[in-house]
């Protein structure tokens, strides 16, 4: 039966002609992305528009917030509503540090004193320790759970650090924390709007890359099995639950680093950045861009922040459109702007 | 006679005031395909359950290869060497035959938390994959998703993966279900070839593949063992006649 039953193998030698212009095509859509989100803020900076070039650096560490998403989302079939947190985890880092440092008083006075620090490096390896710190904790316990607890017990975790951070008066509680100098690196003056989106810009092509060989490894064969059928992975003699926890942990990293930056950007932290409808902003950009598409995060960040800019600008209902346009993708292009512009992804 | 592979002895498992299984002992020894049979609600899916390390016994023990299994997990049984295959199939449905495949030979590896190297041109991985593959006649196969493969191609598959897995012991759930004549008599025959290198535990309905296959059977109804012997004494015992094959 099997014999006669496979006369599609006889073909078979034609077909790695359309899977590879298929891949070309994958490659240029990628490469374009990249290129525009590089390029435009490159020609508005010397064009004397700094504000596009802060609205590419927002474009970018949404996009990389969101790249942390798609890690837990897309890759790994966690449907984290609760991905604020981490982000605005990053964020309080970010500024809490520079507070101390402006102050020049200590974040913790005991057991050890903990000064603050303007330093970014310091920042931004406090802000991937702390959200790896916390998404281990988080995810140790939502992860006993799936389905729809998983996505409300992820929401219940988010929830509570919003209320804590909205009712602690130290870092002022729900009107938020300034950062009134931007945390600085040596030698590079990070003030400047072109140099900071290219640090940001940096970020973001880092966590892509990082994702793209996580995902061809072993441990990215394991998780992809986890997700797809965990049975098969247990069977196999793999625990799903350690390789869906660590995958958890790096989303939960990049996602705060993004978080970091996010403050220094707009000089400011406020619970905002904890609240669920920052949860929810990220969810929209990954299933906009392409559910589990490496570079779904960016197009659907880009799509996202253009409608809120350009449509925001005309009506404050600008959510409504927002609403239509995920209907559509949701219903129409079920493989979000990626799958659109670059085809379906075929596993190989 | 050398040890037994597989041990199960005096399991018992209740769900409420149905025994669904009911002081059960059999054995499974190297080179020999033991076959269990037994009528729809007999309570095969129960004990298969607590072999595999899906549900846990309320009474007895599962030794594997001298080992004492019955408290651990899917996986860490896996790990010691049991592998199975599932009644209704459990593969990775976009993924090529090869990928599933390999994900059992990277379990037989070691630990997964391995972030950086790619998988696919990993000797390591391919070459064993490919071997299991060849062995379920599924070479030609490697690099087409599941999800195109026919009923009995994905059986096959099935059976590779567990082989992959380099088990002491196979673990067969209704290998033959849905399939015709032909597709059931190619995996009858691959079957047969695999036995002197793992011993398998096949719990199958297809009576014709049992009784060509089995060097023992045990028959379960209601829970229990009934009666065991090989299929000269199956087919001639009247106690199975009357429960099982209805005459």
């Amino acid at each position: 039966m099997n014999k006669s039953d496979t006369p599609t193998l006889a073909p078979q030698p034609g077909l790695p002609a359309p899977a590879a212009s298929w891949h070309d095509r994958k490659g240029l859509v990628q490469i374009g992305l990249l290129a525009v989100l590089l390029l435009v803020p490159l020609a508005a900076y010397f064009l004397g528009h700094v504000y596009y070039v802060n609205l590419a650096s927002r474009i970018t560490l949404v996009a990389m917030a969101a790249v942390g998403l798609n890690l837990a989302i897309g890759y790994g079939g966690m449907v984290s509503f609760g991905h604020a947190a981490y982000f605005g985890l990053g964020g309080y880092v970010a500024g809490i540090s520079a507070y101390h440092a402006f102050d020049f008083t200590p974040v913790i006075g005991w057991p050890v004193a903990i000064p603050g620090s303007d330093s970014m490096l310091a920042i931004w390896l406090a802000a991937i320790l702390l959200c790896g710190l916390l998404a281990l904790v988080i995810g140790a316990i939502s992860l006993r759970t799936t389905g729809v607890y998983f996505i409300m017990i992820t929401l219940a975790f988010a929830q509570m650090i919003y209320y804590f951070a909205n009712s602690w008066p130290t870092y002022g509680g729900e009107d938020g924390l300034p950062i009134y100098l931007r945390n600085s690196l040596p030698v590079i003056d990070t003030n400047d709007a072109l140099t900071f989106f290219l640090i940001c810009f940096g970020g973001l092509v880092l966590s892509l890359a990082l994702t793209s060989r996580i995902m061809k490894s072993r441990f990215g064969a394991a998780l992809t099995m986890a997700r797809l059928n965990d049975t098969r992975l247990a069977t196999a003699g793999i625990a799903p639950y350690p390789i869906r926890l660590v995958a958890f942990v790096i989303s939960a990293m990049i996602t705060g680093l993004a978080g970091a930056l996010y403050a220094d950007l707009n000089g400011f932290v406020s619970p905002t950045m904890l609240s669920w409808h920052m949860s929810g902003e990220l969810m929209v950009i990954v299933i906009l861009g392409g559910v589990g598409r490496l570079y779904g995060p960016l197009a659907g960040a880009i799509l996202f922040v253009m409608m809120e800019t350009l449509l925001g600008g005309l009506t404050e209902y600008w959510q409504l459109f927002l609403g239509l346009v995920l209907l559509f993708v949701v219903l129409f292009a079920k493989h979000g702007v990626m799958g659109w512009l670059a085809g379906r992804e075929r596993h190989e | 006679m050398s040890d037994a592979v597989l041990k199960l002895a005096n399991l018992n498992k209740r769900f409420g005031a149905l025994q669904a299984t009911r002081d059960v002992s059999l054995d499974l020894y190297p080179g020999e395909i033991h076959a269990l049979i037994g009528p729809n609600g007999a309570g095969k899916s129960t004990l298969i359950g607590q072999i595999a390390g899906n549900l846990k016994p309320d009474a007895g023990s599962i030794v594997l290869a001298g080992r004492d299994i019955t408290s651990l997990s899917v996986a860490q049984r896996a790990r010691l060497g049991l592998g199975r295959s599932f009644q209704v199939s459990s593969l990775a449905e976009p993924l090529t035959v090869k990928r599933n495949v390999m994900i059992a030979v990277q379990a037989l590896q070691g630990h997964s938390f391995r972030f950086w190297k790619p998988v696919h041109r990993d000797e390591r991985l391919l070459v064993p994959a490919m071997e299991a593959l060849e062995r379920m006649a599924l070479t030609q196969r490697a690099d087409t998703p599941v999800a195109e493969l026919s009923h009995g191609e994905r059986r096959q598959v099935e059976v590779a993966c567990a082989l992959a897995l380099k088990p002491r012991a196979l673990l067969l759930d209704e290998p033959m279900a849905g399939l015709g004549p032909e597709g059931s008599a190619h995996l009858t025959e691959l079957l047969e070839a695999l036995k002197h290198e793992v011993p398998i535990l096949l719990i199958e309905h297809d009576m014709d593949a049992v009784f060509r296959l089995a060097d023992r059977i045990s028959v379960l109804v209601a829970g229990g063992v009934i009666a065991h012997g090989d299929s000269a004494a199956i087919r001639a015992n009247p106690q199975v006649r009357e429960a099982y094959l209805g005459d």
